[in-house]
């Protein structure tokens, strides 16, 4: 029991520190032409918009360091935050850089280095957060149809039972399936595997898209509409094959 | 136990206040005590349709803000016992209803009535918001065209997110489809979505179709609700619905037009 005269015995602690892990997007920047960056971002957010709206972001500035260019933080935060992005961390940055994220209460990362450099890696413009995913426990089943206007994200795999209408937005870290029809957009490996994939029973989707490569609608081949379909990636292409 | 029936759709003029009156009335005729409110504050459409404008003395808003009981705002059908309606208000905006207080007047007419229908107003903002929210069962009205379609399935995922059955994952809304303003002349040429077409878009259970028909403009003229016409097409397409929603099993009729054909052999009893 507390001895201090202010706090009644009975008081509930009202807080409490854990740790948590969060899957964050993390913005990996390659080079220092701010108006490349703010033009290809906004075509990113246009892929997935309500997925993008105010989610936070961490800005990586590795590469961009190794290769030597520098980049004003100030500068470069007002363009993500004006994409409607909430910058939450910066990783990789040089002394000036972290300097002018905490003079803006953004908090400095440092990089998880496991050895494999960066270059080994290959990375792509969206990196893999390092966070331990659990397979099973992470993938969503949905059986009740995803109507115009949903939108659903799943850390792991995604399988939806029921239709995905016009205008709905489905989400995965890792594979889609849905076993109806496909209407809506459906984006597979959001945070960059490539390995992600999309299966469904009637592909008419608006749009389709594995770790930021996308097809819409109109650039569907007549072979594959209305078909049962998986949709996979290779050297950077989007395959569609009939799987019936 | 009573069930709260939400007519909406999410686009405006499709017909929603017009089968609102009509299965209203369908439900008390067949002698369940039932009650039709209209959520379409600053409209008021519903007391037209229903020939009782003229009797208007409280109104859903009064009832709210305590300043009228519901036996005083309910009004009693002139044509049949069994139904009452409540009013919206003319003057007021759509801000001057709140959640707590439609869950209230609902709690209360739970108690004395075997169905309450709710006429939603259009679109997706606070009235279509209040007027789902405790629904048991919801008649999404859409006509057959591309957008009302769209807006139907964004209503329907609405229906299936921020109700309060699924706000406390209960058991979700029953969910019908109504397709209303059908003119299979139409969906011939082209020019509108057939039956089947709206059915795979949204995979949704068809209680029922209604015919483009005059009797409806004419119904409502003489504020008498078109189900009432026993005679007309769209009174008997109503009748259908209602029956269906009852439990039972009637063909559906209307889908095509050889009229006459199918109105000898399923006509008015
Ligand atoms: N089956 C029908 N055939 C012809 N006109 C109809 C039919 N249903 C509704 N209407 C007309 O459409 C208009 C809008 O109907 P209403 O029921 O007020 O729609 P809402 O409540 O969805 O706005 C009215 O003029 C009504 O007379
Ligand atoms: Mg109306």
């Amino acid at each position: 029991m507390s001895t201090d005269p202010h706090k009644t015995p009975y008081a509930p602690s009202v807080l409490e520190f854990k740790s948590s892990t969060f899957s964050v997007p993390v913005l990996v920047l390659s080079s220092d032409d701010l108006v490349a960056i703010e033009q290809q971002l906004q075509e990113k957010i246009s892929l997935a918009p309500e997925f993008f709206r105010n989610s936070p972001l961490v800005l990586d500035l590795q590469e961009l360091n190794k290769k030597g260019y520098d980049i004003d933080f100030a500068v470069l935060a007002d363009i993500v935050r004006k994409s409607g992005l909430l910058p939450i961390g910066v990783r990789g940055g040089n002394v000036q850089q972290n300097k002018q994220a905490l003079e803006l209460l953004i908090p400095v990362y440092s990089i998880h280095s496991s050895g494999v450099s960066a270059d080994t890696q290959k990375q792509k413009t969206i990196m893999p957060t390092p966070e331990p995913v659990t397979d099973s426990a992470s993938t969503t089943l949905i059986t009740q149809p995803i109507r115009s206007g949903q939108r659903i994200y799943s850390s792991g795999d995604l399988i939806i039972l029921a239709q995905v209408s016009a205008g709905a937005e489905i989400m995965a870290e890792g594979n889609i399936h849905v076993y109806s029809t496909l209407r809506g957009r459906a984006l597979a490996g959001v945070q960059g595997n490539t390995e992600a994939r999309i299966f469904c029973s009637d592909l008419q989707a608006e749009l389709i898209s594995i770790a930021g490569n996308y097809k819409i609608s109109e650039d569907l081949d007549e072979t594959v509409r209305k078909k049962p379909v998986q949709i996979y990636l290779q050297n950077q292409t989007l395959i569609i094959k009939d799987i019936a | 136990m009573a069930r709260i029936i939400v007519v909406t759709s999410g686009k405006g003029g499709v017909g929603k206040t017009t089968t609102s009156a009509a299965i209203a009335m369908g439900l008390a005729k067949k002698g369940h005590k039932t009650a039709v409110i209209d959520f379409d504050v600053g409209l008021r459409n519903l007391d037209l349709i229903m020939g009782c404008e003229r009797r208007v003395v409280y109104d859903f808003v009064n009832v709210i803000n305590g300043e009228a009981s519901l036996n005083q705002a309910l009004i009693r059908d002139k044509n049949c016992k069994q139904l009452y309606i409540l009013p919206a208000s003319q003057t007021r905006d759509k801000d001057a209803l709140s959640q707590e207080g439609v869950g209230k007047i609902l709690d209360a007419l739970k108690k004395d009535f075997k169905y309450i229908v709710c006429d939603s107003p259009a679109g997706i903002e606070k009235g279509a918001h209040l007027a789902m929210y405790f629904a048991d069962d919801a008649f999404v009205v859409t006509n057959p065209e591309v957008s009302s379609v769209r807006d139907s399935d964004r209503m329907l995922g609405i229906l299936a997110s921020k109700s309060r059955r699924a706000e406390r994952n209960e058991e979700p809304i029953k969910e019908y489809l109504l397709l209303s303003r059908y003119s299979p002349d139409r969906v011939k040429l082209g020019e509108m979505l057939s039956v089947d077409d709206v059915q795979e878009i949204l995979s949704l259970h068809l209680l029922g179709v209604i015919p483009e028909s005059k009797s409806v403009l004419n119904a409502s003229n003489s504020g008498i609700p078109v189900i009432l016409d026993e005679k007309s097409d769209a009174g008997q397409a109503y009748a259908d619905i209602v029956a269906r929603y009852l439990g039972e099993d009637r063909p559906h009729r209307f889908i095509d037009d050889k009229k006459g054909f199918f109105g000898k052999f399923f006509g008015s009893k």
